[in-house]
């Protein structure tokens, strides 16, 4: 594992439990300042659980957590000074203003009125919500609640912004803006903590990347990196109706030179690092009495990755909470 | 100076977001002027039956000023995860508590003056010793307000909250001597009377308007301080155990 003398976040050991179960299990893990960090894995892998010992809401049981240099376990509230959080949930205050919301945010970092003043205006209209400045947080909508979420994180300018989900259940639009002041505040030198469902988010916002499973990492590390092996290679997805008949060894044995697995009982996906031609395979297949759907070319992604080294299937985090792949 | 915007931030956000709204206003106003207009009605021109209730109906206005809104807005609050909003940012808990607390207890001692108002106008309070009932219904408001706390801190949903503190404030209302001296309770309801706050509350009302009492002054404000002391440490206990665990 890369290690800093300057981390903006250093965790070792970390390990939390609920009763028997070890939801984080003793995760090491550095992020650079100015990063941009992933944090992927499927419900239950212990993302919220880590991100919420980083930002002080629970301790861990064991190991130890440093937020810029500040020991947190002995002084966690110098260390909230220097981060913004967004929560997985819309948690504003849904009978006050937008506006309100924001200046009280800022109030709660010591901001001052006029300073807090300013500074929500500029965020309203950064995010999009001017026009809604005066509206109750409890009529906006669910792409705008979560805008302003952001936008309240970030009210005291902090150092490090922690996100847990930002994108989940909104609109294409929202997500998309969010997408863009995320890559904004990145290149204005804000370090980012992302969880998120969605493995193309990933692929596009982040430059390093920790793939946690059963409160374990898996793997961390550059997105180049963990792109490199799937570089060309060439896959196909092949949707079967009534299952694979014909055993994996005997198309293995048929077609050399391509992998085949199955990532779904109906679902035969084949991998090779030469041009696939569907036609074939398609044929060979539907001679064995195997009956075929549909055979889709696809390009690799981060989502293969995934899949390799947690042999989680992506699809079991989209049926989780609406992530995978998207627009 | 930070920690002070912080502070205050939360108390100006509370009164905007539940205290102020026109139906706690209504409430915090109808309520006490209900009580004390039905046991005015009762009274008559009994200037002695008028200040025998009154200290009554000031502690019952407080104890409900205090706890009906903030149990609720607190469980909600953290329901809703708002409540991780207050407690991610870099203010201390006690003060952040405190600050919640605030609210309620500024609320609880506006609704006393209905009862204390209207005790003005039906009855000769002139002998009445104010510097001993104001400090006595601010500790009223504290201590039932960190017991509301508590409360809510205790409880996952709003209707949990509101059993929860009817459970405590009812019984409160016959076992603290707020309109028959707690002597006049059966002998072995008496000693419970005295492990609950409102009692000390109560006899220095009492004294401060009528003049009678049953304990010593400083014997009761040194039980009220104590109380609000255990509570609230009490309040940050659980609140460190079970949200912050």
């Amino acid at each position: 594992m890369a290690t800093a003398d300057n981390a903006a976040i250093r965790a070792r050991g970390l390990v939390k439990r609920f009763g028997d179960i070890r939801a984080v299990d003793g995760i090491d893990f550095d992020v650079a300042p100015g990063g941009f960090f992933g944090f992927l894995g499927p419900n239950g892998a212990g993302k919220t659980t880590t991100i919420c010992m980083l930002t002080g809401l629970s301790r861990p049981d064991a190991g130890s957590i440093e937020i810029g240099g500040i020991d947190c376990s002995r002084n966690p509230k110098a260390a909230q000074h220097l981060i913004g959080v967004v929560s997985d949930e819309s948690n504003l205050y849904p009978e006050l203003s937008g506006f309100d919301n924001l200046c009280f945010s800022g109030a709660l970092y010591g901001m001052r009125r006029e300073a807090r003043r300013r500074k929500a205006s500029e965020l309203l209209e950064l995010f999009g919500l001017a026009e809604s400045a005066s509206r109750k947080f409890s009529g906006y909508s669910k792409g705008m609640k979560r805008r302003l979420v952001i936008a309240a994180a970030i009210m005291h300018n902090p150092q490090l912004l922690f996100l847990d989900e930002p994108t989940s259940g909104i609109d294409v639009e929202s997500s998309r803006m969010i997408r863009q002041l995320l890559s904004r505040l990145h290149r204005e030198g804000v370090t980012i903590f992302l969880t998120t469902h969605f493995i193309d988010e990933a692929e596009r916002l982040c430059d390093r990347i920790a793939f946690i499973a059963g409160g374990r990492i898996v793997r961390t590390d550059t997105v180049e990196r963990l792109l490199q092996p799937i570089q060309g290679r060439n896959a196909l997805t092949v949707s079967l109706s009534g299952g694979c008949t014909v055993p994996l060894g005997e198309l293995e044995h048929s077609f050399p030179g391509l992998d085949f697995n199955l990532s779904a009982p109906d679902e035969l996906r084949v991998e090779s690092g030469e041009p696939l031609k569907a036609g074939s395979l398609v044929r060979f297949l539907e001679e064995h009495g195997v009956e075929v759907v549909e055979a889709r070319k696809r390009v690799l992604s981060l989502e293969d990755v995934f899949v390799e080294i947690t042999g989680i299937g992506a699809g079991s985090m989209l049926k989780e909470k609406g992530g995978g792949r998207r627009q | 100076m930070k920690t002070w915007i912080a502070f205050w931030g939360i108390v100006r956000k509370d009164m905007k977001a539940y205290y102020l709204k026109p139906p706690n206003v209504s409430w915090g106003l109808l309520f006490p002027l209900a009580w004390t207009g039905m046991f005015l009605i009762r009274s008559g021109r009994d200037t002695h039956s008028l200040l025998s209730v009154l200290p009554g109906m000031i502690a019952l206005s407080v104890l409900f000023g205090t706890s009906s809104m903030l149990a609720v807005a607190v469980t909600f609050e953290k329901k809703a995860k708002a409540f991780e909003r207050l407690l991610l940012s870099p203010i201390p808990l006690v003060l952040l508590m405190l600050a919640k607390a605030s609210g309620a207890i500024l609320f609880g001692m506006f609704n006393a003056l209905v009862p204390v108002l209207l005790g003005f106008w039906f009855a000769d309070l002139s002998g009445a010793d104010w510097g001993m009932a104001v400090p006595a219904v601010l500790l009223i408001a504290v201590v039932s307000t960190f017991l509301s706390l508590l409360l809510a801190i205790l409880a996952t949903e709003v209707f949990e909250v509101q059993t929860l503190s009817n459970f405590v404030r009812f019984p409160m209302i016959f076992l603290c001597g707020l309109f028959f001296p707690v002597t006049a309770l059966p002998g072995f309801l008496q000693p419970v009377s005295f492990m609950l706050p409102l009692t000390y509350g109560v006899d220095i009302l009492h004294a401060a308007i009528q003049g009678e009492r049953l304990l010593p002054a400083a014997l009761d404000f040194a039980a009220l301080v104590g109380f609000c002391l255990l509570l609230f440490a009490l309040c940050l206990r659980s609140i460190n155990r079970h949200w912050i665990g």
